[in-house]
């Protein structure tokens, strides 16, 4: 016998169930005077530094049909390419943005969306730049696993063609199942978890 | 942010993930993957910047009674219906070192089975005095309790006779965002786990026994509450070590 290495194996995913927003938005739910608000309802305030723009689209199923129980969140680096977590070793980013947002489905219309401002760019593990993107994670009822994916932007034409992520994509045409489209400062990003849309997710 | 000074943030990439150890994102005996699981391959990528660095919450955040499900939605003076328990235990990675400030929600059924939720149909009765969410943060050491009340099974429109074991669900921040996770935890003891459509979704038994929190019966609190324990494994990150340095380092 040789030495153990002594890990341990990472506890299994479960569906966050139709019963997500008890937990994770519970004003949201009706489920009021627990919480004062729920947690990732705001990233900006006035001081936030940034192009200000708002996020939106939906979660849509195999069926073409808009998810109307998902939870969606958003990750991303500030207008300096930033992130504010204690693993970013390459400065401070802006105390006004906090990077993390949450946002439930509207139940009536599975529309998702979110107020922030236009990330910069970070560097890739090699240090190339990588275009500004926005780190998505999905779940719902139904969905095993939390889906990771990334929302990149229309107008970023050549940083798109640069990055390091979107050249790793090997159907060229998925390529832009992870980029929104643009109508002045909203980006419109639906998600198709099936389909010939299918967006491209991430084990990363 | 919570100020753990003593330890170096770490930046190393994360463990990939063990897919065949999690439930693939389709499984028809749970009937709603069908339309909501990816067909196409997965992207494989060494984590980056946007992966290996995640929100961070504060002890500050927490309300007084976050960790208490009994009182947080009760009437004061009041208390939720149902076996009193407490559910404690440790986040890790899976280098099985502690995970400190590790924000978990966790959420779940009354006594009955019954969500307090507007498309919750079971016909077992709400209870006044609870709601059904809850969050702490672990300490320095990893370690997190919360109080509640034992939750009831329920049925589910699945199969035709479908029921959910009790359970509790939880959300979980680790340090980087790759690292989220939701899941479940069960009852040590409880039958229905072998009958569950969902906990099936899982391929591995030994996978789905690491969901199911034991009697802590040396934890138990005469005369008032039963414990159960619950660790919770993150993925692990590599040493920084094995690092090459990130540009601008
Ligand atoms: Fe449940």
């Amino acid at each position: 016998m040789v030495q153990s290495l002594g890990y341990l194996k990472e506890t299994p995913s479960q569906t966050a169930g139709p019963y997500v927003h008890i937990g994770c938005t519970p004003n949201f739910a009706d489920i009021t005077g627990v919480y004062p608000s729920d947690l990732g309802s705001s990233m900006v305030n006035e001081r936030t530094l940034g192009d200000r723009i708002t996020v939106t689209g939906r979660v849509i199923d195999g069926a073409g049909s808009p998810l109307k129980d998902a939870l969606v969140e958003v990750w991303q680096a500030d207008a300096s390419g930033l992130y504010n977590s204690p693993a970013e070793m390459r400065g401070t980013a802006d105390p006004n943005f906090t990077g993390w947002g949450r946002c439930a489905s509207d139940g009536q219309t599975g529309v998702y969306s979110f107020e922030t401002i236009k990330p910069g760019r970070a560097p890739f593990r090699d240090g190339r730049k990588m275009a500004p993107h926005i780190t998505f994670w999905i779940v719902a009822r139904g969905i095993n696993i939390g889906l990771h994916t990334r929302m990149y932007f229309p107008e970023e034409v050549e940083a798109n063609a640069a990055d390091p992520l979107l050249m790793r994509i090997e159907h060229r045409h998925r390529v832009l199942t992870m980029v929104a489209t643009r109508e002045g400062s909203v980006y419109n990003f639906d998600i198709h978890l099936q389909g010939e849309k299918e967006t491209v997710f991430l084990d990363i | 942010m919570t100020d753990f000074s003593n330890r170096k943030p770490e930046t190393g990439a994360f463990f990939p993930r063990d897919r065949g150890w999690h439930a693939p994102g389709l499984t028809p005996g749970y009937k709603t993957s069908v339309l909501r699981s990816p067909q196409k391959a997965l992207l494989s990528l060494d984590g980056t910047i946007s992966e290996i660095t995640g929100p961070v919450f504060g002890h500050s955040m927490l309300g007084e009674l976050d960790n208490d499900l009994i009182h947080n939605f009760a009437k004061s003076g009041e208390s939720a219906i149902g076996e009193r328990i407490i559910v404690h235990g440790r986040v890790l990675d899976e280098r099985a070192r502690p995970v400190p400030g590790a924000l978990l929600e966790f959420w779940q059924a009354n006594a009955g089975g019954r969500y307090r939720h507007k498309k919750e149909s079971y016909l077992a009765p709400l209870d006044p005095n609870f709601g059904g969410c809850g969050r702490t943060i672990t300490d320095e050491n990893g370690f997190y309790s919360f109080r509640t009340i034992k939750p009831g099974p329920y049925p589910w429109p699945n199969g035709v006779n479908d029921w959910r074991p009790a359970h509790i669900h939880f959300s979980v921040f680790g340090h980087g965002f790759a690292q989220r996770l939701i899941t479940q935890m069960y009852f040590e003891g409880d039958p229905m786990i072998w009958k569950c459509p969902i906990v099936a979704t899982i391929p591995d038994r030994a996978a789905i026994e690491q969901l199911i929190a034991p009697l802590d019966w040396a934890n138990t609190i005469p005369m008032d509450a039963r414990a159960y324990k619950f660790d919770i494994v993150l993925r692990g990150r590599r040493s920084t070590l094995f690092e090459n340095r990130m540009e601008g380092n």
